[in-house]
């Protein structure tokens, strides 16, 4: 797989592009260069899907290859199993992660176990693409972020891009992996901000985090909606004289755990930040990782700042569920005075 | 709806033609390889009972009584077709071309047995109820969108029928004009509730109205009625004319699994009555009597050769190699991650050091 550092020296022109619009850019750059490459899900035809993420792709490759389909997730995901396994590359669209619910049995005892169950004669090489996460004022159940659900299910990986660059990357390296892999996009960051996106075919390494900025005081460990949420607090946090290393995970299965190791046993403190309930959340396996790795490292208990073990709320107050930049300050303060 | 969906027939109970439709086709040599195809995996599924209660198998999934479905089904295929059974489909996948020694270490518990042999479309069954039937779909719309002639078959039981999967498989197939057929047998249990509990509804066939298109209710007990209408239905489908459900009405004789004991939930002398009136093999034999192809010593000659076989695939899953611990992490994906890679390593640790 081709890795970040060796497009440095390609020649390529960019684009000031949003996330939503990376993805897109993803999408027709895999439509182009692979005939297998299918798009299915609801909506994502004429109305380039509801969130604009397959805009024009319908008109410019047919309905053959972005295809409408029924309002089933446990169809739309259910009948890609049977093209993934003959030989088509599916990139599904779940409108909304609070919306998988009715594909969970298809993608626990079907699309993350096929290989495993025939000892590879039949692969599920398939993308699942879902918009997560709360905070746009979306009605009830559009807002879950329920990454843990995934990667606690064996046989699939789990990605969550945060910015235009890596999402474009990282959608590529999952259409190109072998094994079926959930990508989530945060709703939020979707059209927060523009990056230089480069044009044409690279990809990110699925299982790499990037380290955002560097700081010998306390590791922040985070993903997706979170990462501008605890580069606020590192902001808040420098100009009380505390420097924080901010990580942005970018793959949830399998993680990152080098990056995350070494970040610790520098700085000796850690703040997890995650959207996603607490118990049973992502946050208690980057506890593990550096309970295995870092432990006579640890200068203090590590902090987790998450969303709390309640369905998350009708969006008048959304924003009492949601971590905020204040209460990851809380946290580095807890830990630097432990 | 009994009324419009009747059950088709072809060859009664007695073994007397009632239908003429399909004279011309049902040649000697047809006749006799349903008969060999039904005793073969009669033989099987019996030896694998009888292999599972002597502890030699694991819990099974028995079939008798649904040969004619399976076998008849299986053999309207054409060799590249895709096959998507459930764990009480393997007479049809041995029909198809299943490896016999792999069906039964399938039930033995292991994963050696959902390989398929080489070059044949054999889906590992399905385990959870009607989770098959949308990548039936999928896969005979993956045919479509490569423009080949092949066709895909699903099985499934009644109650699969009550399954939202069911109803989305068979919707995607109708809205894309998938070239698959919804075969289902009606054995009129799900494990102990009837069809009366499972549905209002008086047929299953008649659930195709919903999807326009054809619903076909035959006597699944009847190897020409099955054989005959699965090929019309593989046929419409590879001519562009979209999917079939076809509704083969049968019966298990047995249990649901051998864990299970069909007398607590049913009076089982209604499957001694229906094994000596209705029975697949028996119906087949007494048409080949009335139409002079009872041949005794060509009977003997493929039950020695059946019992050959079977004996033969008991011995190589017996002497099959011992399941290797690397395929409990190797197969998950096509690299391993870390952390399957670590867990790995420490288990062999483990047990090099327990050694």
């Amino acid at each position: 797989m081709m890795i970040e550092k060796e497009l440095v020296n390609r020649p390529m022109g960019t684009n000031q592009l949003t996330l939503v619009q990376a993805i897109t850019d993803g999408l027709r750059t895999m439509l182009k260069e692979d005939d297998s490459v299918l798009i299915l899900g609801e909506d994502v035809g004429k109305n380039g899907g509801v969130f604009r993420a397959t805009e024009g792709l319908q008109e410019q490759f047919g309905e053959n290859r972005v295809m409408d389909t029924p309002l089933s997730e446990a169809g739309i995901v259910g009948t890609s199993i049977g093209m993934a396994v003959n030989g088509f590359k599916p990139v599904v669209e779940i409108q909304f992660l609070g919306f998988i619910y009715p594909a969970f049995e298809q993608i626990m005892t079907h699309v993350s176990r096929i290989r495993m169950r025939t000892m590879g004669s039949y692969t599920v090489p398939m993308v699942i693409r879902a918009p997560y996460g709360a905070g746009i004022r979306a009605p009830e159940v559009h807002s879950d972020s329920v990454e843990a659900l995934f990667t606690h299910m064996p046989g699939i990986k789990v990605v969550c891009p945060s910015s235009a660059y890596d999402a474009k990357g990282l959608l590529i390296a999952a259409i190109e992996d072998p094994d079926p892999v959930l990508f989530l996009e945060s709703m939020r960051s979707y059209r927060a901000n523009r990056e230089e996106v480069p044009e044409g075919k690279y990809m990110v390494e699925i299982g790499k985090g990037k380290k955002l900025q560097d700081g010998d005081d306390v590791t922040l460990i985070t993903w997706g909606a979170m990462v501008p949420v605890a580069l606020k607090a590192a902001e808040q946090a420098r100009i009380q004289g505390m420097a924080c290393d901010v990580i942005d995970l970018r793959t949830l299965y399998p993680i990152d755990k080098d990056i995350i190791a070494e970040s610790v046993q520098k700085t000796g403190r850690a703040v997890i930040i995650h959207e996603a309930q607490q118990t049973g959340g992502l946050g208690n396996d980057i506890i593990s990782i550096i309970n295995d790795t870092s432990f006579l490292f640890l200068k203090s208990p590590i902090e987790r700042v998450t969303g709390f073990d309640v369905p998350v709320p009708f969006f008048a107050l959304e924003d009492k569920y949601l971590p905020t930049p204040q209460r990851v300050m809380k946290a580095i303060e807890k830990v630097m005075h432990f | 709806m009994t009324v419009e969906f009747p059950i088709l027939q072809i060859v009664d109970e007695n073994g007397q033609l009632v239908n003429e439709q399909y004279r011309d086709q049902m040649t000697k040599e047809l006749v006799k390889e349903f008969y060999y195809n039904i005793l073969r995996i009669r033989t099987f599924d019996r030896k694998a009972v009888s292999l599972q209660r002597q502890g030699r198998l694991g819990t099974y999934a028995p079939f008798e009584g649904q040969e004619a479905s399976q076998a008849g089904s299986a053999m309207a295929l054409d060799k590249d077709d895709w096959i998507f059974p459930t764990y009480r489909d393997h007479g049809a996948t041995l029909t198809f071309g299943a490896g016999m020694t792999r069906t039964l270490l399938y039930w033995n518990g292991r994963v050696e047995g959902n390989v398929p042999e080489e070059g044949k479309r054999i889906f590992p069954p399905a385990v959870p109820i009607a989770t098959q039937i949308p990548h039936a779909a999928g896969a005979a719309m993956a045919e479509k969108r490569k423009g080949t002639n092949n066709a895909v078959i699903a099985y499934f039981g009644d109650g699969a029928t009550s399954e939202g999967d069911f109803h989305e498989g068979l919707n995607f197939a109708s809205v894309f004009q998938a070239p698959v057929v919804f075969f289902n047998q009606n054995n009129r249990f799900a494990i102990s509730v009837p069809i009366e509990k499972q549905m209002n509804s008086g047929t299953i066939a008649q659930k195709a109205l919903a999807y326009d298109m054809p619903g076909v209710r035959i006597d699944g007990n009847d190897i020409f009625a099955v054989y005959f209408q699965v090929l019309e239905a593989l046929n419409r489908a590879r001519n562009g004319l979209g999917p079939t459900l076809i509704e083969a009405v049968t019966w298990r004789y047995g249990a649901h699994t051998t864990s299970d004991d069909p007398a607590k939930y049913r009076d089982q002398s209604e499957s001694e009555t229906i094994r000596k009136t209705q029975d697949p093999l028996l119906r087949i034999e007494r048409y080949m009597k009335s139409n002079n192809l009872w041949d005794k010593e060509w009977i003997k000659k493929i039950t020695e050769e059946i019992t050959t076989e079977v004996e033969q695939a008991v011995r190589g899953m017996e002497q099959f190699p011992k399941p290797n611990v690397n395929d409990l992490f190797d197969n998950v994906f096509e690299k391993p991650t870390w952390t399957i890679a670590e867990q790995k390593e420490q288990y062999l640790q483990f047990t090099r050091r327990e050694a």
